[in-house]
């Protein structure tokens, strides 16, 4: 396989940063998920499409607009009415689900070169990306393993609670370094930390 | 002003995008008939109340929305899909709304 290069390298530097002497409140990393899919079913083939990813990545969807789950290794949410996001840390997901979504259901797109995955962690997480996104983040809003589709200065965002106080970003992958430059920016106040 | 999108719960509307007049009715695309077209692309209501728009949640979920908006007071009293079959996957409960 051809190595990936990230997006992001240039201005990825390991290490703390900003105003850390107190602690390091933030860790921002790539995910670099090997496989990133889009999928969407024809109105009426919802759920045929979400036995389909229970059948690919044995991950069963919670019900719900925005529900997903992950497990660590791969991750799932709805992003749009009978749209769903799906990441692997393994290459070939578009590949699987070429062969379970059949035309009759949906469609299948790899994403897996469009989008770059950035994760947020800590306990200022939360409080970071309030300053970005016009979302509610407290916990009982959004859920553990939900998704959310929203934006910030027009570069789109689909954003996954991967724990209490853990977000995986998707970002285009154009737009991916100059949302993480600022993202280092509005970590700096709380001390962040590249690993 | 806050548009609770069906699918995405209460978003800001910048993360929104109007698509125009929600009364209009387009003509047949192969209609000669121009004083149709003419009404299509010009007339307007106009209302000082309540009226019809279409937005999108260009910023979000991407769906077109049906949305009554009072012109005078921006108060939002209904917001849906504009494709009906879409009725299905809104989930958000009432108390959701802001
Ligand atoms: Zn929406």
């Amino acid at each position: 396989m051809v190595e990936r290069q990230s997006p992001l390298e240039p201005e990825f530097h390991v290490g703390s940063h900003g105003n850390f002497e107190h602690g390091v409140e933030i860790l921002l990393t790539e995910t670099r998920p090997g496989s990133i899919v889009q999928l969407a079913a024809w109105p009426g083939e919802e759920k045929k499409l979400i036995a389909a990813i229970r059948s690919v990545t044995v991950l069963a969807l919670p019900d719900g607009a925005g529900g997903g789950s992950s497990d660590g290794v791969k991750s799932v949410f709805g992003f749009a009415p009978g749209k769903f996001t799906v990441a692997d840390e393994a290459e070939g997901l578009a590949a699987a689900f070429a062969k379970a979504v059949t035309p009759a259901i949906g469609t299948v797109t790899d994403l897996s070169h469009g989008r770059t995955a950035i994760r947020i962690a800590g306990p200022k997480a939360e409080w970071v990306l309030a300053k970005f996104f016009t979302i509610d983040f407290a916990l009982p809003a959004f859920p553990v393993g939900a998704g959310r589709s929203t934006a910030h200065h027009d570069v789109f965002a689909q954003i996954q609670r991967t724990g209490a106080d853990q977000f995986d970003i998707y970002v285009f992958r154009s737009f991916a370094r100059s949302f993480w430059n600022a993202l280092c920016h509005a970590s700096e106040e709380v001390g962040y930390e590249v690993q | 002003m806050l548009i609770t999108c069906p699918y995405c719960g209460p978003r800001d509307v910048i993360e929104f995008t109007y698509q125009g007049d929600g009364n209009r009715e387009r003509p047949d695309p192969a209609s000669q008939n121009f004083e149709a077209w003419n009404a299509y692309v010009y007339d307007r209501l106009n209302p000082a109340g309540d009226h019809n728009e279409i937005w999108q949640h260009s910023g979000g979920c991407r769906t077109h929305l049906r949305v009554v908006r009072n012109t005078l007071t921006h108060e939002i009293s209904s917001v849906a899909f504009v494709r009906g079959d879409h009725a299905s996957t809104a989930r958000r409960k009432a108390e959701d709304k802001a």
